[in-house]
């Protein structure tokens, strides 16, 4: 019976629990979360206005919603062939590639900015053979999308993965035997069960990207309307103690990543009801 | 120590899983709480235990209410369904686990504890397995283990969930037949809980029928069996064939056919409504003349010979499918086959009858 | 065919985004010599921003994996409203962008701000200070834990803990005998995720750190002061450490899923099993 689903009342540590837990949300994440919104009210709609709506900060947005596509774009083609390569065929150096999937999450982004900017730097061991070709990475908008694209790379690669190995081989071989051919299959029975997945992994290496700063920082070159990102102008703003125009630029940005988690929740929602259905 | 249940009543939610329930058990009995699926036994259960709170009623133990004593002291053994077995814990240290959570000043000393645990694995058959992880036992093994950890605690009352639901059928016989030794060595007021009837039948000395989180019926397997109260025990409790009709003026009708039924069991007969009627397939007695209106045609369909008892699956004149079993010696001396045009004398029957 | 186009098309990509910069960072660290690596490795502001960087995880860490426990147990046995608002509250850090995660501190703690004022007026520095890297940490990898250990915690069950009850265990004695031993390996593997973030943020840390070398620089922010220096092999000898700890972390990880994964597969088969 269903002993998983009810809930005893003689587990002792609930009110301990609890209480500690809101607690600490409240001092770590509530507090400091709220100051924001707090200081967003005390400015003026002239001065919000200016802060957001500048051409420098419009330039900010424009690059880096555009580069986060594009490296969310990027990571969802590339991040789905090597989802699919792990999880359907054997080649030599497979588990090292699936446990290396994660060093994005796991190396310090200034670590990733600085090496990527070496390594795709005119003189660098990628950039040098791109530079007499004509194509520049570093310190331009394409070094920006560069490193969107290592920040953002496991989040697709690990949102696939899951259902591509849940997605029972049975499904192709009934389709087979149903008189499918491999693009029938793909397109009619694996595409559509692996879309939510798909779409939720590019949303999160979407959001992930446009908050991104250490390692775009150093690639970037930083330079006002060309490749300053906005989590850059916000880092310049307070540098130069304009909290206002940091607040209004960082509202702005919140609001954007909220909405792209309530997307994914919704998207993840709409997808597990489907499957379970 | 008796266990007495007073106008208990449970709601998780809109769900009803006790509705005011009442129940006394005696000392030494060995009870099942027999139901289907969210019929409420395993909540009534856990509500014996203290694991859950009514939200209304009370819970006596020897004649004193336990309302307010915690699970911890109330002393009694409670055999979960998977059996909860501490997984990172030894056979030996499963066991222990009771007398090593008593407070350092009653607590017994390690060597007590070491002959204890072995005397109860011992009882259970299986002190050999003492240094193996739960994982390493088969699932009849556990169940023992759970029952040995239990009883290391010296419980007053031993409750038992499901305790062979997660075993393979051989296996659940041999246990069953184990426990019932256990419980004429030990003779501790025992409730278990079940959704097999077989189980309930051959184990326990009184059962109560549980549905939707009401008693039905109370009474020893005989009783529960031979003199069902209603229509649901009478259904639970073995293979039924259903048949529905009318009563007019006390004679029944199935179909167009007044049926005049002798050893009609019914309860408030009134003269018109519309009739359930059961019998169980042993019951049925083909024949293959009509004896007047004791008997009604029916078509043979299939035929299953394997087993000691030969299953017949027949249509009625108005439809319905009934099941028959017989004899092989009275299979063998009818020359049935699929097709044959026979009839059918219920020998003993219940009617439960609706008023329209 | 399809098959190699893709092996091949996928390695290319890893190799390209992931393994070429780690092996950058080591010859890059080397490339003027062994003995340039370690002075770089053992200079005084290097060993300070290592130490800076061990006592920020040595206070995040605990407090972060005990708010997990707390929260997982409060989450994953009990039923009460607002439980779904809370897993939402948790994930917040998750969406919110380093370089602001840093910058709410600033605003609550700086000087100009009235509690900042406060805690000034009377001698506390915070913002370019160390609490303020701690609690920029804290921020960044709140939620590390606690989603780690909620989903364990629900796939291991209670029954084994109401049977510690039933058998007479008190609440800690339930707690250390059977709760923990049997989320050890998930909490080890929040731990680790916990500690790699703690060691490794930049951006949060960045915003509050102020920059005074020697004093309140973490690695990560070392290793960008070295580089702004035009010092690079010293930068990449400490980016090497990190990178180091980031590999360990990767193979920790699997090795801790190892383990973790067959408790929740063990227990949806349990699943399948009760309700055939």
């Amino acid at each position: 019976m269903a002993s998983n689903t009810k809930r005893s009342n003689v587990l002792p540590g609930f009110g301990l629990t609890l209480g500690f837990t809101l607690a600490y949300l409240g001092i770590v994440v509530l507090i400091p979360i709220s100051t924001i919104f707090f200081k967003t009210f005390t400015l003026t709609w002239p001065q919000f206005w200016a802060a957001v709506a500048s051409p420098r900060t419009i330039a900010a947005y424009r690059l880096s919603f555009s580069a986060s596509i594009a490296g969310a774009l990027v990571n969802s083609v590339f991040g789905f062939i090597v989802a699919w390569s792990l999880v359907r065929y054997e080649f030599p150096g497979k588990s090292l590639i699936d446990v290396m999937v994660d060093l994005p999450f796991a190396l310090p982004t200034s670590v990733a900015g600085i090496t990527l900017t070496a390594i795709y730097a005119s003189n660098g061991w990628i950039g040098r053979y791109l530079a007499p070709l004509g194509i520049k990475v570093a310190y331009t908008p394409l070094g920006v999308a560069v490193a969107l694209t290592f920040v953002g790379l496991p989040f697709v690669v690990r949102t696939i993965q899951p259902v591509l190995e849940d997605l029972d081989q049975e499904y192709e071989e009934a389709a087979a035997t149903l008189g499918a051919s491999r693009l029938q299959t793909f397109v009619l029975v694996i595409a559509p069960a692996l879309i939510p997945a798909l779409l939720t992994g590019f949303a999160l290496a979407f959001a992930r990207a446009l908050g991104e700063y250490g390692s775009v920082v150093f690639i970037s070159g930083n330079m006002p309307m060309h490749t300053e990102v906005v989590p850059l102008l916000i880092m310049s703003k307070l540098e130069q103690f304009d909290y206002a125009g940091a607040t209004a630029i960082a509202v702005v940005m919140l609001t954007v990543s909220f909405l792209i988690l309530l997307g994914v929740n919704v998207l993840q929602r709409w997808s597990s009801r489907r499957l379970t259905a | 120590m008796s266990i007495e249940l007073r106008n208990i009543a449970k709601k998780f939610g809109d769900f009803v899983a006790v509705d005011n329930l009442n129940l006394h058990i005696e000392t030494g009995e060995l009870v099942a709480l027999l139901g289907l699926s969210g019929s409420g036994k395993t909540t009534l259960l856990r509500i014996i235990a203290g694991l859950e709170t009514p939200d209304t009623g009370e819970v006596l133990f020897h004649g004193e209410d336990a309302s307010d004593v915690s699970v911890r002291e109330r002393k009694v053994g409670f055999v979960f369904q998977h059996y909860a077995l501490f997984r990172h814990m030894t056979v030996f240290e499963n066991v222990a686990f009771g007398l090593r959570v008593i407070p350092r000043r009653a607590r017994p000393a390690e060597a007590a504890i070491a002959r204890r645990v072995h005397e109860l694995l011992k009882l259970v058959q299986l002190d050999f397995l003492a240094d193996r992880y739960p994982s390493q036992l088969s699932g009849g093994q556990r169940q023992r283990v759970a029952l040995a950890r239990t009883l290391a605690v010296e419980p007053k009352v031993l409750l038992l969930d499901e305790p062979f639901g997660a075993l393979d059928a051989k296996v659940r016989q041999e246990l069953r037949r184990w426990l019932r030794r256990l419980h004429d060595e030990i003779k501790i007021t025992s409730v278990f809980v079940t959704h097999d009837q077989e189980e309930a039948l051959e184990l326990a000395n009184r059962i109560v029928v549980m549905n939707q989180g009401r008693i039905e019926q109370i009474g020893s397997a005989e009783e529960v069996y031979h003199h069902p109260a209603n229509a649901f025990v009478y259904n639970f409790l073995g293979n039924v064939n259903l048949f529905h009709g009318r009563i007019e003026n006390g004679r029944v009708f199935l179909g167009d056919t007044a049926v005049e039924l002798e050893n009609t069991h019914a309860h408030a007969h009134p003269e018109t409504g519309k009739a359930v009627l059961y019998v169980r397939p042993h019951l049925l007695e083909i024949v293959m003349k009509p004896n007047g209106k004791q008997t009604f045609p029916a078509t043979v369909k299939s035929i299953n010979p394997a087993g000691p008892q030969v299953k017949i699956e027949l249509v009625a004149e108005w439809g319905d499918m009934v099941q028959v079993e017989i004899d092989h010696e009275r299979y063998q001396a009818l020359h049935l086959e699929p097709g044959a045009n026979v009839f059918l004398r219920p020998k003993e029957q219940k009617l439960f009858v609706y008023s329209i | 065919m399809v098959r190699i186009a893709l092996i091949t098309i996928a390695m290319v990509f890893v190799a390209l985004f992931i393994f070429i910069p780690v092996i950058a960072v080591f010859a890059e660290a080397l490339r003027k010599g062994v003995g340039a690596y370690f002075a770089a490795i053992a200079n005084p502001e290097a060993r300070a921003a290592i130490r800076l960087t061990l006592m920020t995880a040595a206070i995040a860490v605990p407090l972060n994996v005990t708010f997990g426990i707390a929260a997982s147990w409060a989450i994953a046995r009990f039923d009460f409203p607002g439980k779904q608002t809370l897993l939402t509250l948790i994930d917040i850090p998750f969406s919110v962008s380093p370089v602001i995660s840093g910058m709410l501190f600033v605003l609550l703690l700086g000087v100009r701000a009235p509690l900042g004022g406060f805690l000034a007026a009377h001698g506390i520095r915070v913002i370019f200070a160390e609490p303020g890297i701690v609690l920029a940490t804290l921020f960044v990898t709140f939620p590390l834990a606690a989603r780690e250990l909620i989903p364990i915690m629900q796939a291991v069950g209670s029954e084994e803990e109401e049977a510690a009850i039933v058998l007479g265990a008190g609440g800690w004695q339930m707690f250390f005998r059977v709760t923990i031993p049997n989320v050890k390996w998930g909490l080890l593997y929040g731990l680790v995720l916990c500690n790699a973030r703690a060691m490794g943020e930049f951006g949060a840390v960045s915003v509050v750190s102020g920059h005074i070398q020697g004093h309140t620089n973490t690695m990560p922010l070392y290793v960008e002061i070295l580089y702004n220096d035009f010092q690079f092999a010293a930068a990449f000898a400490v980016s090497s450490l990190l990178t180091m700890l980031a590999i360990a972390t990767l193979i920790a990880k699997r090795f801790l899923e190892r383990r973790v994964v067959p408790v929740k597969q063990a227990q949806d088969e349990l699943a399948v099993k009760v309700a055939a």
